[in-house]
């Protein structure tokens, strides 16, 4: 993998989240090298979506802890840990419904702003620069997306394939090293998360990213990814390569019950 | 920056004239409703911060009006004639520093309180914040009700009328300009991001509790302004900070149009002038405007402009065909 050899972008180490009695995700090791594809799959109500949470900061592990760029994040608020670096799509695109997809992007592209609310408030030079290199960085994202011609259009009004692009662009435009993807291809047609498949792929080269994703699309997970973790009532039942985890006896109970 | 000087000379002179002017040549009735609506402006575009555009629910907006028009007014009835050596009879000339300094001093009173009661805003949303905001409005009201220094229940009396149209013009031109340059900047995109889906806008690194403690800190900030102002101009008693006015203001943005400026100042101005408008109807004034609401409601619940702003560019083209 390309990058800094060596530590892992991410790692959990023995993560624990407990709702009450039910263990969620129970002691999970989780490491993600820097610049890996990496699925995390498993039956519905396995805790993979709770494994972003705790990632995200919008759960706090009821014991052990998450690691990014060897410094510890569990427990720090989401807007921080965002800010080191961790974006991420949720299950059911959660645009700024209201707003333009220029506008959808452009509040993504704060974080690197460096204008402050004085300079905002008295329009100084500094504050329109950074207005301007925030417009023409949100108009190179929409083009990168191909979703140029729906720029002034209020983001509820797109289709719903197009959301789920808008949802990764807005996530990319703050600059992640991290990318978590929740169900990227849900509710897609074949062609369309065939579509999803190569611009996962790319973006990942071009922006030299580390992307974990969650999907239930095995031709997906199976086309792309290059390890998978493989989630069951919240713990880890396998771990490793495509081919490694289509023909693990485990994996394959864990789908379709114990007598296949 | 030269050219804002300018500007800016250009603007407080214009409105200076625009006041000579209509002194002279208006009916004071008219002047004082005139007066009336450009504080009402001011208290719906500062309002329209919070609940149009960052999308909290803040009914306490007269209580930060109160901290305003009472922290001003004790300021120049008792700070004034002893550091700045003008009494309620000095000029007008002499009188506009110590005022400016005094309405300055109540914005920023009720900045302060918009913090404290922007705290909450943390860990509150809808209606739960909604009531805070409003029990806030309440303590404040009763609370300055048994101040004796500031008159208590007899009402403040003595405080010299400073306030006059150019002044309030002036102030809803910087209250005007200061909230759309946020609205439009990385900031107030970061705000409408709130309104919009805080989960969504705090995964990106939007601070969303700093972002709601400071639209409330700006916010009451014009409101204490708009307070300032009106203690300055007219008799002060807390019962015209009741919860009542905070409700009024909120109808005025919500008609005019959440989240729009134009919208703010159009829900003012209207709702201002309409009961006086319909003052003819005597007894019958209260249904008859009840109903204008009702209606207009009906036939707009996004209210008049909706989320859009009557902008230069858009009244050339529709003068062009």
């Amino acid at each position: 993998m390309s990058g800094g050899a060596g530590e892992p972008l991410l790692s959990l180490r023995r993560v624990t989240c407990a709702f009450g009695g039910l263990k969620a995700v129970a002691d999970l090791d989780l490491e993600l090298p820097r610049g890996t594809l990496a699925g995390l799959i498993g039956p519905n109500g396995a805790g993979k979506t709770t494994v972003f949470n705790l990632i995200m900061g919008v759960y706090r592990p009821t014991s052990g802890s998450i690691l990014l760029e060897a410094r510890p994040i569990e427990g720090r608020v989401t807007c921080t840990i965002a800010r080191r670096g961790v974006a991420r799509t949720f299950q059911n695109p959660r645009l700024f419904s209201e707003l333009t997809c220029l506008e959808n992007v452009q509040i993504a592209s704060h974080l690197h702003c460096g204008a402050t609310l004085g300079d905002s408030v008295l329009d100084t030079a500094r504050s329109r620069k950074e207005e301007r290199l925030i417009l023409e960085r949100s108009r190179a994202f929409l083009e990168e997306f191909r979703l140029t011609r729906y720029a002034g259009e209020k983001a509820r009004n797109l289709p719903y394939g197009d959301q789920r692009r808008l949802e990764i662009a807005r996530a990319l435009a703050t600059e992640p090293t991290l990318l978590l993807l929740d169900e990227p291809a849900a509710g897609m047609n074949p062609q369309e998360s065939e579509a999803l498949m190569h611009l996962i792929h790319d973006v990942r080269s071009r922006y030299r990213l580390t992307v974990l994703l969650i999907e239930h699309d095995m031709k997906v997970v199976m086309g792309i990814c290059e390890r998978i973790t493989v989630l069951d009532y919240g713990v880890k039942i396998a771990e490793g390569t495509p081919d490694a985890i289509r023909s693990d006896r485990r994996v394959i109970e864990a789908y379709l019950g114990e007598d296949a | 920056m030269l050219r804002r000087l300018l500007l800016g000379a250009a603007t407080i002179g214009a409105v200076w004239a625009v006041d000579r002017i209509l002194v002279h040549g208006l009916n004071p009735y008219y002047y004082r409703i005139l007066v009336l609506c450009g504080l009402n402006v001011i208290l719906a575009l500062s309002l329209n911060l919070i609940n149009g555009v960052t999308g909290q629910f803040s009914i306490g907006h007269a209580g930060f009006m109160a901290v305003g028009a009472y922290t001003s007014a004790a300021f120049t009835v008792y700070g004034v004639p002893r550091w700045f050596g003008v009494t309620p009879e000095s000029g007008p000339l002499a009188a506009a520093l110590p005022f400016l300094a005094a309405t300055l001093l109540g914005g920023c009173c009720a900045a302060f309180a918009g913090f404290l009661v922007g705290l909450p805003s943390m860990r509150l949303r809808g209606d739960y914040l909604a009531i805070v905001t409003l029990g806030f409005g309440e303590i404040i009201r009763v609370a300055i009700l048994n101040i004796d220094a500031v008159g208590g229940a007899r009402g403040f009396a003595g405080i010299p009328q400073r306030t006059d149209l150019a002044w309030v013009l002036g102030w809803c031109v910087v209250t005007f300009l200061v909230i759309r340059n946020i609205i439009r900047s990385v900031h107030g995109r970061a705000l409408l991001a709130i309104r919009e889906d805080e989960i969504a806008a705090e995964a990106l690194g939007v601070r969303t509790t700093r972002y709601k403690v400071t639209s409330f800190v700006i916010s009451a900030f014009f409101a204490g302004v708009a307070g300032a102002l009106f203690s300055h101009y007219t008799y002060l008693h807390t019962n015209s900070f009741t919860f009542m006015k905070s409700i009024e203001v909120i109808v005025m943005i919500v008609l005019g149009g959440m989240g729009s400026l134009s919208g703010s100042i159009l829900g003012a101005t209207i709702l201002t002038a309409l009961p006086e408008a319909l003052r003819f109807a005597s007894a019958d004034r209260l249904i008859i405007y009840s109903a204008l609401l009702i209606v207009l409601m009906i036939a707009r619940p996004q209210g008049i402009l909706g989320h859009r702003e009557i902008t230069l560019r858009w009244l050339r083209r529709r003068g062009a065909p």
